[in-house]
């Protein structure tokens, strides 16, 4: 992977990305203000914030809790990549999650 | 079609001449769309390609940003790239006159001058060119059809050189060089081919070894980006002398970044951009001269980069210098080419007073006698501290 911040001789001509599939490799979870609190014991697992994240952040982890949960797993953020954009807590349709301010 | 089997003196309209050496330079890909006063130059170019005269993918768009926008692609792809445009058609394709550079695109693009509306006008002006001074590239100008013609296979030597890697506009004057039929010597495939050799790209789209070109640029490199651009357009002087140098040495014709006339024992210079002034400025030196006055000629051929050098080189030291623009930069310093030899001058301990002065906007009239009378007011003024900053001259107040 280039180096995130290079100097004016490591730019490739055009600044152009001449290593193939690098894209995963750019986190673009520090542009994020805000992140997703998800509460696992309202989380029932239906997949509609992972279907709705537009950068594939909605990951099953499994639960901490697990004598109340209706599934082994639950769906939380991947903190590398969510950009905090909030569209997992507008439609999730038991309100299980909830978004936090980042602190610096 | 010129016979391109041997090199002649014929008499040919400049755009035709001009399109019949993009021909010799073997382009692989057109995209252009027509606009006045360029027409010429695209249309003799489709039929060029459409009577099988030249092998290239010609592509008709729907707008000069698709036009300029296919070229990026076209070039992107390792081609070499053709295409064309005039005033309107110019500052339609102006955002993606940065991308072509930023990208590192050699495309070459002929660029009629014509007089930004409005009002609405089709006459000739820089007005196009100096709105898209800014872009990142290479520009320079042809002063007659004879240099158009030579400059041609020069600007895709340039463009296409390794160390360059920059697309390049390559100006003429609308309608008074454009349209006119001029006397030039022909130079034959052998010729141009033994010039230009085939481009080879550095840097290509290829489905076997994937790369993103034009990608986002975040805060952590975009200056880093623009220093690079930079860097690469003020090195590129260096490669525009030694390609011309070249195509004397080959050709046995002489062009320098900027050109002077009469300059050597000169108090007074006059300075011009482009062929109208360039050209007129000439007869009006010669009949200064004749009254014995000690008045020379410097011409722009090189606008960017800059010649910085050769302007304090050449400027040092003169009792006056009037410098003549074909555009105005509305509430701001005048014209455009004076603002920058100003800025070549300033803090120069031999630096000359300056007359900016704007002239043959939207293809006004400007003949040898005005600037002889101008430069002669001019040359009373200065001194007593009635010399403007800028002033538009032949205008009715």
């Amino acid at each position: 992977m280039m180096n995130t911040k290079p100097t004016c001789a490591e730019l490739e001509l055009g600044a152009a990305v001449i290593t193939p599939g690098s894209a995963r490799e750019y986190e673009t979870g520090d542009w994020r203000s805000f992140y997703p609190i998800t509460d696992e014991q309202k989380c029932i697992a239906c997949g509609v914030c992972w279907i709705f994240c537009p950068e594939a952040s909605r990951i099953l982890v499994p639960r901490k809790n697990k004598g109340s949960a209706l599934t082994p797993n639950f769906y939380d953020f991947d903190p590398k990549y969510c950009k905090g954009c909030g569209i997992c807590a507008q439609e999730c349709p038991t309100h299980a999650i909830k978004m936090a301010q980042e602190e610096i | 079609m010129i016979d391109i089997s041997k090199r002649q003196r014929i008499g040919i309209e400049v755009s035709i001449a001009h399109a019949e050496m993009v021909r010799l330079c073997r382009p692989d890909g057109i995209a252009a769309y027509p606009i006045t006063p360029q027409t010429h130059i695209v249309e003799h170019l489709s039929e060029i390609v459409a009577d099988g005269e030249l092998d290239a993918e010609f592509i008709p768009v729907e707008s000069e940003h698709s036009a300029m926008s296919t070229c990026i692609g076209l070039s992107a792809t390792g081609c070499r790239t053709y295409t064309a445009t005039s005033s309107q058609g110019l500052q339609l394709m102006s955002e993606i006159l940065f991308i072509a550079s930023a990208m590192r695109c050699p495309i070459v693009m002929g660029i009629v001058n014509r007089a930004m509306s409005g009002p609405i006008s089709i006459w000739g002006d820089l007005s196009d060119i100096m709105a898209n001074r800014d872009v990142g590239w290479i520009q320079i100008f042809g002063n007659n059809g004879q240099e158009v013609y030579d400059l041609t296979p020069c600007a895709f030597k340039v463009a296409e050189d390794h160390r360059v890697l920059l697309p390049i506009g390559l100006n003429q004057d609308g309608f008074t060089l454009s349209h006119v039929v001029e006397p030039l010597e022909t130079l034959t495939q052998d010729d141009v081919s033994s010039f230009l050799p085939p481009y080879e790209p550095k840097m290509r789209l290829d489905p076997d070894n994937p790369i993103m070109m034009g990608p986002v640029g975040n805060v952590e490199i975009f200056t880093e980006a623009k220093k690079v651009h930079d860097d690469a357009l003020v090195a590129s002087r260096l490669v525009i002398d030694e390609v011309f140098a070249e195509f004397g040495e080959k050709f046995g014709r002489n062009y320098k970044a900027v050109e002077e006339y009469k300059t050597d024992d000169a108090d007074t210079l006059i300075l011009t951009i482009g062929g109208t002034l360039g050209e007129t400025g000439h007869v009006a030196v010669d009949h200064l001269r004749e009254q014995g006055k000690k008045v020379g000629q410097v011409l722009l051929r090189v606008w960017r980069p800059f010649p910085f050098e050769d302007i304090r080189r050449i400027l040092g030291g003169r009792k006056l210098v009037v410098v003549y623009d074909r555009a105005i930069s509305l509430g701001g310093p005048g014209g455009p080419v004076a603002s920058e030899i100003k800025t070549a001058l300033y803090g120069q301990k031999n630096a000359p007073p300056i007359l900016s002065l704007i002239a043959a906007l939207g293809g006004r009239d400007v003949r040898w006698k005005h600037i002889v009378e101008q430069v002669e007011q001019a040359s009373k003024d200065v001194g007593t501290g009635k010399l403007p900053d800028y002033q538009m001259v032949g205008v009715r107040e």
